[in-house]
């Protein structure tokens, strides 16, 4: 079975999913492991419209949007190991990378010279966000609330709290109410909602669904086992809650929506190098990881506002591995140069650039600022933005030439002159 | 003729003294507790430390001196015995001062006089060298190269387990009202699941003995409730100190230590907040005690990973009773009333001990127990494929392929270690929680703390065994997982 594949593609969501089939459609043959029973990744969970409208040009929901990936890959026939959880990941050399999968007929082993690691994010739990206070039932991501209630046909709660609303914590509040739960309020720290203007108004405001802006929850009160009350501050300037402003609201149950973290444990262990910043490897603008022939896609690289960034970033690593596989297990980087993160920049990947190609920058800003401008200092890019929200990721396509000019390229966010 | 010992109590303590009495040919062990499954009290939460005994000063507290020294060697047999996860690091108690260091000096006497092996002073130099995690702004420590940490909660099951196997009952979920005492001497206990007979019986209560105590008319002391709280960093952030590391004690407690635990975690605590006598169950975290912790750890070690990098608070309650030593006696007067009481720390050290002390009192007093011998020693943990040599993993997996089947990602978690646990948490009388599986196969206790598996585990155990999420307890009477089937509301609230 050795050597039959010339690219291992880890998770079989959408990043992983538009990996492997454009991997396949280049000739390459690739290889899905996958740990759930069946391909999809997150998307399948989300019943609710929003997907694919850049990459489609319609409006689908989570799992018709997978569904059309998934179609493709059974016409391609490419392979797939269900149910097979990647134990370990070996980076031998630049010409093999081999994993060890556990799976229900035992253990394979399975190498390549190239590797796609899209294994998607997890969602922050409470502890991680400072929620304190007793441990009982009814404290759950959003992500598991959905899992419960749309592939498993079960309410997790009927008085419920939100935390975050991004579009997730927004979504999952229509999502309750829809089910005739009583949606007490949304709770978001910072002093503006962080998802977008649409789903304020289809989520919330449709449904009279409160929001408390410069609110955290602080701590969760028990009864009988279960969720009683949240206890609800609101936060000053530094966002840490004001003493005094404390108030109870009851509830059975607390949905944290406040944000994913890439997964990038194993990839970590095999040795790539990760960025604190965006939680996931640190890569050039192949998508390639500081090991070679490695490459990372979807939200195990950056968190994605829209799945079809995360398709994006899954055919493009598609394409690094055909053009590192044939140029003889590298890639043209040479004199790699490190990007910097300037004036109003959170997180940006690419993290190096060579010049040698044409790079797409994701990234966030770190404040709000209106009419600004993305730019490279030093060189001829300018991307105009409208509004710049930390929430909202920017996404700018710069032509290699203007890469290879700056000796030191730095991202950065200007006001508009 | 048959007779009967009720141990009150199915804590570190209780399920101990009920492994030593099923040595005894004739005697029935019925383990009764009030909680779904076995060791939810104290033991649940704490440190998780085998102390080496050097801070228990046989002058103050000589029994808790005595059982700590005999518990702490009793470990190394169980631990093997029983497959229960442990290290044996050492320790170190850091001193950010000469003064510090002045006072600690004494504990080189106790540990003289107890015969710890292995007590020693470090200087700075030494401390780094042989913990490099350490915070370099300390003038130096205390060694106590035998200290050793378990995983408490499975070693209550563990410990439960081979009680069970060799014929200990367990009556969980089972609250003891009374103790029904006539012409001077016990004759049972009233629970919630009907009137146990008892020739004998434990009191092995946790914060609650001294309640349990007044149950047989005895009340020559209080237990009082303190508050301990920790947090749990990711196993993917460091620094993990190789040794156990904590302050000098004071008064109150141990120190804060900051330790990386049997499953790979850095975690630090606990504080020391007396409470309420009426707030036994408290197991609140407050912003203030998370603080507390962690500004007392940045004192031990060189850095600390962000607050962010928390998985998990909890707090645990010692039961601290009036004297400060532990209460281990056979009563006269209800006779048969026997008592591991007030077992603060180091409690879950002396623990295998305090059941061979509570065993040979038992017997003293009922006379002519010999011991079985059919009685079975060995007990074995729940296969973990993940870490299994490949063909030892694959032959599991060819006879159970749940066992391929990963389910829980953080910590890499088969279904059919899930089923596993589930199957010996029936077996031994335990509810069907999902706290009980978390504590018995680690499932939903790392880094997403349960928010990528736990919806799967529930639907495992709906499609298994039929018991639906909204019926399943995540761990006490009441902590509903779920709460309808998804049209609940729009149908009009009917629960199907
Ligand atoms: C914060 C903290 C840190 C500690 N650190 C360490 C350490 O590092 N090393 C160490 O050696 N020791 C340590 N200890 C001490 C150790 O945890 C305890 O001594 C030990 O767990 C006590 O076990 P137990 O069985 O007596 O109590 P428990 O585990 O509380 O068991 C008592 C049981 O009795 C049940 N019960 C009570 N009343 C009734 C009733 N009426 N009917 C039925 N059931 C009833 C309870 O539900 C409970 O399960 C620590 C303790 C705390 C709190």
């Amino acid at each position: 079975m050795s050597k039959a594949y010339d690219v291992l593609v880890m998770g079989g969501g959408p990043a992983g999913l538009a990996a492997a089939t454009k991997a396949a459609e280049l000739g390459l043959r690739p290889l899905i492991i996958e740990a759930r029973d069946r391909l999809g990744g997150v998307p399948l969970q989300c019943i609710h419209p929003g997907f694919g409208i850049h990459y489609f040009r319609e409006d689908l929901t989570g799992p018709e949007f997978v569904h059309r990936f998934i179609s493709k890959a059974e016409e391609l026939g490419i392979p797939t190991l269900l149910n097979a959880h990647v134990l370990r990941a070996e980076y031998v050399s630049p010409a093999r990378k081999v994993l060890e999968v556990i799976t229900p007929e035992g253990t394979r082993v399975v190498e390549a010279p190239t590797l796609i690691y899209a294994v998607g994010a997890r969602e922050r739990n409470r502890y991680e966000i400072g929620i304190g206070g007793p441990n009982p039932a009814g404290v759950m991501t959003a992500g598991e609330a959905q899992t419960l209630m749309d592939i498993y046909g079960v309410l997790p709660g009927k008085r419920v709290l939100i935390v975050g609303s991004g579009d997730v914590g927004l979504i999952m509040a229509r999502r309750f109410a829809l089910e005739g739960a009583e949606v007490v309020g949304v709770v978001e720290i910072l002093p503006y909602p962080s998802g977008l203007p649409r789903n304020v108004q289809q989520c919330l405001l449709d449904y009279g669904i409160p929001l408390y802006l410069r609110h955290a929850v602080v701590s969760i009160k028990e009864e009988g086992g279960r969720v009683s009350a949240a206890v609800v501050a609101e936060v000053g300037e530094d966002l840490r809650p004001l003493p005094g402003t404390e108030e109870v609201m009851g509830c059975d149950t607390v949905i944290i929506a406040t944000g994913l973290v890439p997964r990038a444990s194993t990839i970590k262990r095999m040795g790539a190098a990760i960025d604190s910043r965006t939680g996931g490897p640190y890569v050039n603008e192949w998508l390639e990881t500081s090991l070679p022939g490695v490459f990372v896609a979807g939200n195990a690289l950056i968190i994605n506002d829209y799945v079809d960034y995360a398709v994006e970033q899954g055919e493009l690593a598609a394409e690094s591995a055909r053009a590192y596989i044939e140029g003889g297990y590298s890639l043209p980087t040479a004199g790699e140069k490190r990007v910097r993160l300037g004036r109003n920049v959170r997180l940006a990947i690419p993290q190096y650039v060579s010049g040698l190609r044409d790079a797409l920058f994701y990234g966030r800003v770190s404040f709000p600022e209106d009419s600004v401008i993305l730019r490279i200092k030093g060189a001829p890019y300018k991307l105009p933005l409208i509004k710049a929200v930390p929430a909202v990721m920017f996404r700018a396509r710069v032509r290699a030439e203007v890469l290879r000019e700056v000796a030191e390229p730095v991202l950065e966010v200007v006001p508009r002159a | 003729m048959r007779r009967r010992v009720v141990v009150i109590g199915a804590g570190i303590v209780g399920v101990s003294v009920a492994r030593w009495l099923t040595r005894f040919e004739g005697l029935e062990v019925v383990v009764v507790d009030k909680e779904p499954d076995v060791g939810w009290g104290v033991t649940k939460a704490n440190t998780s430390i085998i102390h080496p005994c050097h801070e228990e000063d046989p002058d103050r507290w000589p029994v808790r001196a005595r059982l700590c020294v005999r518990g702490h060697r009793l470990w190394y047999d169980w631990v093997r015995e029983l497959d229960i996860p442990s290290r044996w690091p050492g320790e170190v108690i850091v001193a950010r001062t000469e003064e510090e260091l002045g006072r600690i000096s004494k504990y080189v006497d106790v540990a003289r006089r107890l015969g710890v092996p292995g007590v020693r002073f470090v200087d700075r130099e030494e401390l780094i060298e042989v913990e490099p995690a350490v915070n370099p702004d300390n003038v130096g420590g205390l060694l106590a190269r035998t200290a050793g940490l378990i995983s408490p909660m499975k070693a209550a099951i563990a410990i439960a387990e081979n009680a069970a196997a060799n014929g200990a009952r367990f009556l969980l979920g089972a609250r003891v009202r009374d103790i029904i005492v006539e012409g001077g001497a016990v004759r049972g206990v009233v629970t919630d699941r009907g009137v146990l007979e008892a020739d004998v019986v434990v009191n092995a209560a946790g914060v609650w003995a001294d309640e349990v105590a007044e149950m047989a008319g005895v009340r020559d002391y209080r237990i009082r409730p303190r508050r301990g709280q920790y947090a749990v960093f990711s196993d993917k952030v460091g620094p993990k100190p190789r040794l156990i590391l904590h302050t000098a004690p004071t008064p109150k407690t141990k120190g804060v230590y900051a330790v990386t635990t049997v499953d790979g975690n850095l975690m630090v605590g606990p504080t020391a907040e007396d409470l309420p006598d009426d707030a036994r169950e408290a197991r609140e975290v407050t912003g203030e005690g998370i603080d507390f912790v962690l500004e007392q750890a940045a004192k031990i070690l060189k850095s600390l990973p962000p607050r962010r990098r928390i998985i998990r608070t909890f707090a645990g309650i010692r039961p601290e009773p009036t004297g400060g030593d532990f209460i281990i006696r056979f009563h006269e007067e209800p006779w048969g009333f026997v008592e591991a009481a007030g077992i603060r720390s180091p409690g879950l050290t002396a623990a295998p001990a305090i059941g061979e002390e509570v065993a040979r009192l038992v017997r003293e007093a009922l006379g002519g127990l010999v011991e079985r011998d059919d009685w079975v020693a060995v007990r074995e943990g729940i296969p973990h494929p993940a870490t299994m040599a490949r063909q030892e993993r694959d032959a599991l997996i060819r006879a159970v392929p749940e066992y391929g089947r990963i389910i829980c990602a953080c910590r890499k978690v088969s279904e059919g270690e899930v089923i596993e646990a589930v199957e010996r948490a029936r077996a031994l009388g335990a509810g069907l929680t999902l706290d009980g599986i978390k504590f018995r196969v680690g499932a939903m206790y790392g880094d997403c703390q349960g928010s990528q598996c736990r919806a799967h585990i529930a639907y495992l155990i709906w499609r298994r065994y039929g018991v639906p999420p909204w019926e399943l307890m995540l761990n006490r009477e009441g902590s509903r997982y779920a709460l309808a089937p998804i049209k609940a509301l729009l149908r009009g609230g009917r629960d199907e």
